[in-house]
């Protein structure tokens, strides 16, 4: 039997297949590059634009005028070929791809290294460079060897104040920075069903920290409920009995509030043994962890409070934020002294919004720590919601165990 | 395809942050990135990358999938990249943009002489021989080409 990448992709792992893509995305980072590439072939054509998007996100709205010229010329493009095209403000592409396009079966590129989050729908998604997907831009298709997957079995159900950050960071800690390289997982066990979607993005988003190439849900019930909220009647994925290259068994029980130490995502610790660690900035967004289920969760812990340290919230789209203001939820974290970014990357890659000074300490939700990722001298420290929402509440590396009793 | 350049070693897990830094992206001056390549590692690296055969540790090139880090290698006239294993986006980056990159383990002492045949599937290091898997008929092919760009034209 196969596993979920050798459905989709139609091989056995090891195989290299030629396969048509159903969707082919770019942020505004990497489609400048891909537009060059793209000019260079003289394709002079788009194989499928209806299949091909362009997605302003990294760096929004522009930060300096050559930033905003390279926008202009590749927004103008998208304009004149037709390409589905999202503006800035919008969103974060993996969560807007999210928003009830990408579905269950389908194979996705992005040419961003966390396209992987798609994996959440039961999609092969998979990130891709720029000259891969100016290539994929004139042909509509791509070649891939088939992974082989490595099978993740969870079981039980989060407990206390853990969160799906929380586990996919012990899932990276466990697997290594690069021991699903070549690879895909694929998240499976009765610990799933209970996971919203919103968390398997979180889960499938780390997915490429351990070097994976995907990392899977089979679409069920949790996944159909979703997608019919956007129109969609889509069909379950039944796990069958395969062969994983490797099997890793998570106790979702097991799993506590951790934080992953800079310069590697690898590094992880319990939050209790890093208590009380002075923070310069709190950041929570991202397309690891700033969707609604994430807002909502930041706003429960601080209501009523105030944040003693810097904290930055950026919502991954349009649609969270428009959701958070009408829940009412904004409104909390603004009365509670957060900042709100508008819907994007935000700070995350260092560019702006929210750099880091030489010395300062960062404790983000989102998926990178390396060094001086978010500014030369500056440390990030990678956690869930609910320890950035304890640990904005004192200006120190809290336990949300303790903020929520 | 042979390449040679001399050895420059370096160690595991070397992300595309490290290889050029995000705040330099935004331009479509490749100079800058090869200005400033491996600035937060070693700031006095990138003017003496010319003619170097890198040998790094495993996984190579992890991290964010911009092109511009395996750009800012080739630009700077880095001859390939030998490590135990690649990040699979830079790998194929790397290939698509022409920079050769090896998957060996071995020892790597700079400034020694290196050799890469890419078609026998031998690096040799000063004395020292290894035997690596050859490159698939379609990577040589696209690197033999200057990458996939020209590969892509030459087909038309």
């Amino acid at each position: 039997m196969n596993t979920l990448s050798e459905s989709i992709l139609g091989a056995r792992a090891g195989s290299y297949v030629d396969c048509r893509v159903d969707r082919a995305y770019v942020h505004d980072g990497t489609g400048v590059l891909t537009l060059e590439a793209w000019k260079s072939m003289k394709a002079e054509t788009i194989a499928r634009p209806d299949r091909v998007y362009v997605l302003f996100d990294h760096i929004v709205p522009a930060n300096n005028s050559v930033t905003a010229g390279l926008q202009h010329d590749l927004r103008s493009f998208a304009r004149e070929k037709g390409l589905n095209f999202t503006d800035v403000g919008t969103g974060i592409c993996h969560q807007l791809m999210g928003e009830g396009i990408a579905l269950p079966g389908e194979i996705i590129v992005g040419a961003d290294s966390h396209t992987c989050t798609l994996g959440a729908f039961g999609a092969f998604a998979t990130g891709v460079g720029a000259t891969d997907m100016a290539a994929i831009w004139a042909e509509g298709g791509t070649w891939f060897r088939v992974p082989e997957t490595i099978g993740v079995n969870l079981s039980g159900s989060l407990s206390g104040q853990a969160e799906a950050k929380d586990l996919a960071l012990t899932y990276v800690g466990r697997l290594t920075m690069d021991g699903a390289t070549y690879m895909a997982l694929e998240f499976v066990g009765d610990g799933v069903a209970a996971l919203s979607i919103d968390s398997r993005m979180t889960l499938s988003n780390l997915a490429v920290e351990t070097g994976a190439k995907a990392g899977l849900f089979y679409s069920d019930d949790v996944t159909r409920r979703y997608l019919r909220e956007y129109g969609h009647n889509i069909g379950v994925q039944r796990p069958a009995e395969c062969s994983y290259h490797r099997e890793l068994n998570i106790d979702l029980e097991d799993v506590v509030p951790v934080v992953a130490i800079p310069p590697r995502v690898d590094t992880i610790k319990p939050v209790a043994d890093l208590e009380g660690m002075p923070l310069d900035q709190v950041f929570v967004g991202t397309c690891t962890n700033g969707r609604f289920e994430d807002l909502a969760r930041f706003a429960g812990i601080v209501r009523g409070r105030k944040v003693k340290v810097r904290t930055l919230i950026a919502p991954s789209s349009q649609k969270v934020l428009t959701r958070a203001t009408e829940s009412g939820i904004l409104h909390e974290l603004l009365k509670a002294g957060c900042t709100i970014l508008p819907p994007g990357c935000g700070p995350c890659l260092g560019a702006h919004q929210g750099v880091l000074g030489e010395g300062e300490v960062c404790l983000s939700t989102a998926n990178r720590n390396f060094r001086n990722r978010m500014g030369v001298g500056g440390e990030i420290y990678l956690a869930s919601v609910a320890t950035a929402a304890a640990s904005a509440l004192t200006g120190a590396l809290e336990s949300p165990e303790e903020a929520v009793r | 395809m042979k390449i040679e350049g001399t050895a420059l070693c370096m160690g595991p897990d070397i992300d595309t942050d490290i290889i050029i830094a995000g705040r330099y992206l935004r331009t479509r001056d490749r100079r800058e990135w090869v200005k400033h390549a491996f600035e937060d590692m070693d700031p006095s690296l990138a003017p003496r990358l010319e003619g170097k055969m890198i040998i790094a540790g495993k996984n190579f090139g992890c991290g964010s999938s911009r092109e511009q880090a395996a750009i800012a290698l080739k630009e700077s006239g880095v001859k390939g990249v030998i490590a135990p294993s690649f990040a699979r986006i830079f790998y194929r980056n790397a290939i698509n943009i022409g920079l050769p990159v090896v998957e060996c383990d071995c020892t790597c002492r700079s400034g020694e002489p290196v050799t890469a045949d890419l078609v026998e599937g031998i690096v040799t290091i000063g004395e020292r021989s290894y035997r690596i898997r050859p490159l698939s008929p379609r990577m040589l092919d696209i690197l033999s080409a200057g990458g996939l760009v020209e590969h892509w034209r030459s087909r038309r």
